[in-house]
């Protein structure tokens, strides 16, 4: 029973992350109709920027309240740059072709990232994984016998920053003008711009709080693993996708709901059987999804405009 | 939902890519046996940091002529997450190499090595170990780390009849690959015998459980004749768990882990995941000593697990704190060339390159055959991690240490001899 709590506690920790990745996904498919594929790993240069703002502001000063929400911001705000500039160069340039096109540049910027930050140049430390700087020092918050069940302060941490996220999301999305702007977008981006709306204003603007949700969930992720690698997006930008995909994608508490029951699955597959069916039940579970319900497990089934 | 399924399905697409170069990365000997790319190949792929260097050669010198100088060549990561693995590596090489030349060479020439990168990758190495043997034309090659990558050089050594000595492949297929593939390291087997018998009979353990990269053939190997030999021995495996190369949570494997209650737990991986998988164990509450091999053995382990590790057991070649004036020289030397502490992967290029250097005095001209056999008769020769005389199988029969990880620096524990 023990070992089962454990592994809920554990489930939801990386469900927190594919979550606040997932969400990224499904915004700017929302708006776009577009899978940005270098959304994972957008979330690890938010890692390693905040692995380097971590280590120029030395032990103390990191792991005090003002240092960590900085490192949180300053990664976010240099990765909210770096989607303006990915949307920007790669994306916008492509918007009126083909969507295949799209879709083979966001690989290719993926592959960019993921190589690039293997490099051992100015800040970036080369492709061996680094230990993450302890931005806060981990506590137990709950332990239940003798350490048989225990929760770290982190972990809550993590959860808790994932739901208000998304909480604001969806007040963005729904109760703003921003929002409405972003939904008229999504419906149909020529006849907003039409209408007066900046679309291309709003789509960079998607791009921008994707990247900056990542850049959180990048952090998150360090302090979760202990560890930055170049290739850490590679494999949390799919398993947010999939999350994104059950969920419903372009539906905001849908990814959220999705990725949590993904890393349960996970977990539970890992914990119970062996880890080498983790991933073949976690892309089973998306077949099955899509068998059963299409339109994922919160989307809303529409038409194709032909 | 025309566009999500088109997505999806490239998603897929995408998804299998990453797995085949993951798969690749971690099991290279499978596809080994192939036709060798054309050299061309090694540039285009990334396997470009080369430098050759002629250690003790005044450097910025002219470009020394293949006619005075006999060229040997080494694969290592010096780049990818193993790189301390290649760069040990290769420092031990150069010191050695460095020594022969100041005492006059071989056969009144210099030698020097070519060293290629792979990055820590099978196919690198296999592109690398071709573009030495075809391109540079090598007398011998030194390398790999890894088995898996030693495996995927192999091969091409033993069909381009250049003798090749692995320092530090412990995995016994390496060897058997055939008759111009060399090792001066104990294999695996060894080594799970080493921390079996260690954990039974020091430490008095009973129950074990065991951790292992499905993706490693060194994992595999190791874990196997670690539970053979601990079952034997009376002890009982309660639990065999799996990862593989490349995840950094642990946290699901771990837990049930917990939840066997073992004495200890045998994690024969590398040093990347193993700092990693002690942190999380502890963090969930498992406080009993985590027990390994030699792909322990960096000082990259402190900076990934911290106080997480300390007090855990690993099997390996050497130790620094070995009293034995062949041991305390070298240490000497080491220090002064470069300013640390040789780890065994340095000591073991150092033993091969003087294997290799002695063979090559021994043999009657340089041409891969007369290496080949004056490297077989190799017999004892005072290595810097232990005595070696090379077994029909061409590997070496020596004893192992056993270290416990302190914070900053291990602690020899015990010497275990075969």
């Amino acid at each position: 029973m023990a070992d089962f709590l454990q592994h809920i506690i554990n489930g939801i920790a990386t469900g927190t992350i594919y979550a606040l990745v997932a969400l990224g996904y499904t915004m700017v498919y929302g708006v776009l109709k577009l899978i940005n594929f270098a959304h994972g790993d957008v979330m690890m240069v938010g890692a390693y920027v905040g692995y380097a703002t971590a280590l120029k502001m030395g032990p103390g000063t990191r792991s005090s309240f003002l240092g960590a929400v900085l490192v949180f911001l300053l990664s976010m705000a240099c990765c909210a740059i770096l989607g303006f500039l990915i949307e920007r160069l790669a994306y916008r340039p492509l918007r009126e072709k083909p969507r295949l096109t799209s879709l083979i540049t966001a690989i290719g910027i993926s592959f960019a990232l993921e190589y690039g930050f293997q490099l051992n140049i100015g800040f970036l430390p080369g492709a061996a994984p680094r230990a993450f700087p302890e931005i806060i020092v981990p506590t137990e918050w709950l332990i239940i016998g003798d350490r048989d069940v225990v929760l770290w302060n982190w972990q809550v941490l993590s959860f808790a920053i994932a739901v208000a996220l998304m909480l604001v999301l969806q007040y963005l999305v729904f109760k703003t003008r921003f929002g409405r702007a972003m939904r008229a977008v999504s419906f149909d981006h020529r006849i907003a711009a039409l209408m007066g709306i900046p679309t291309d204003r709003v789509i960079a603007i998607t791009f921008m709080l994707g990247s900056g949700l990542a850049a959180g969930a990048g952090i998150l992720y360090a302090i979760k693993d202990t560890i930055v690698q170049p290739l850490m997006g590679l494999y949390v930008g799919l398993k947010a996708f999939v999350a994104a995909v059950i969920g419903g994608i372009g539906h905001v508490p849908g990814a959220m709901v999705g990725a949590l029951l993904l890393g349960l699955v996970e977990e539970f597959v890992v914990g119970y059987t062996s880890s080498t069916w983790r991933d073949a039940v976690a892309f089973g579970f998306l077949i099955l999804v899509l068998l059963l319900r299409p339109e994922g497990l919160f989307g809303r089934v529409t038409a194709e405009k032909v | 939902m025309r566009p999500l399924s088109f997505a999806l399905a490239l998603a897929l697409g995408f998804l299998t890519v990453g797995c085949e170069k993951k798969n690749e990365q971690g099991e290279g000997g499978a596809r080994s046996g192939g036709t060798p790319p054309p050299p061309q190949a090694t540039t285009a792929s990334g396997a470009t940091a080369a430098d050759t260097t002629v250690p003790g050669a005044p450097s910025g010198g002219a470009p020394v002529s293949n006619a005075d100088v006999i060229l040997l060549g080494e694969v290592g990561s010096l780049t990818g997450s193993e790189a301390t693995f290649g760069i040990s590596t290769r420092d031990g090489i150069e010191l050695a190499l460095k020594e022969a030349n100041e005492a006059g060479g071989v056969k009144g020439k210099k030698v020097a090595v070519r060293v290629y990168d792979d990055q820590g990758k099978p196919e690198e190495a296999a592109n690398a170990v071709t573009r030495l043997i075809s391109q540079d034309r090598v007398k011998m090659v030194l390398g790999e780390v890894a088995s898996s990558n030693s495996l995927a050089m192999a091969p091409k050594c033993q069909s381009g009849q250049v003798p090749m000595i692995t320092p530090s492949s412990t995995n016994p297929k390496v060897t058997a690959v055939g008759d111009y593939i060399f090792r001066v390291c104990f294999i695996d087997p060894f080594q799970g015998f080493v921390m079996a018998k260690f954990a039974k009979e020091n430490l008095k353990f009973s129950r074990a459980s065991v951790l292992k990269d499905v993706k490693s053939a060194y994992s595999l190997g190791l874990t196997e004749v670690f539970t053979h030999k601990f079952t034997e021995m009376g002890g009982k495996i309660v639990g065999v768990e799996a990862y593989s190369k490349g995840d950094s949570d642990f946290r699901a494997q771990l837990t049930a882990i917990k939840a066997q209650k073992p004495d200890a737990i045998y994690v024969p991986g590398y040093y990347t995941d193993v700092g990693i998988i002690a942190r999380q164990a502890r963090e969930i509450g498992i406080k009993v000593p985590l027990l390994g091999g030699d792909g322990w053995d960096s000082e990259k382990l402190w900076e990934l697990g911290g106080s997480a590790i300390v007090g855990s057991y690993f099997s390996n070649h050497y130790s620094p704190d070995d009293p034995s004036p062949r041991v305390q020289t070298f240490l000497t030397k080491y220090k002064a060339a470069y300013g640390g502490i040789p780890d065994s992967l340095a000591a073991l290029g150092y033993d091969a390159a003087n294997v290799a250097i002695n063979a090559m005095k021994q043999a009657p001209d340089l041409s891969g055959p007369s290496i080949r056999a004056a490297l077989a008769q190799t017999k004892d020769f005072p290595g810097v991690a232990g005595t070696i005389t090379l077994d029909e199988n061409r590997n070496p029969v020596k004893p192992a240490v056993v270290l416990q990880v302190g914070s900053g620096k291990n602690k020899y524990v015990a010497t275990i001899s075969p």
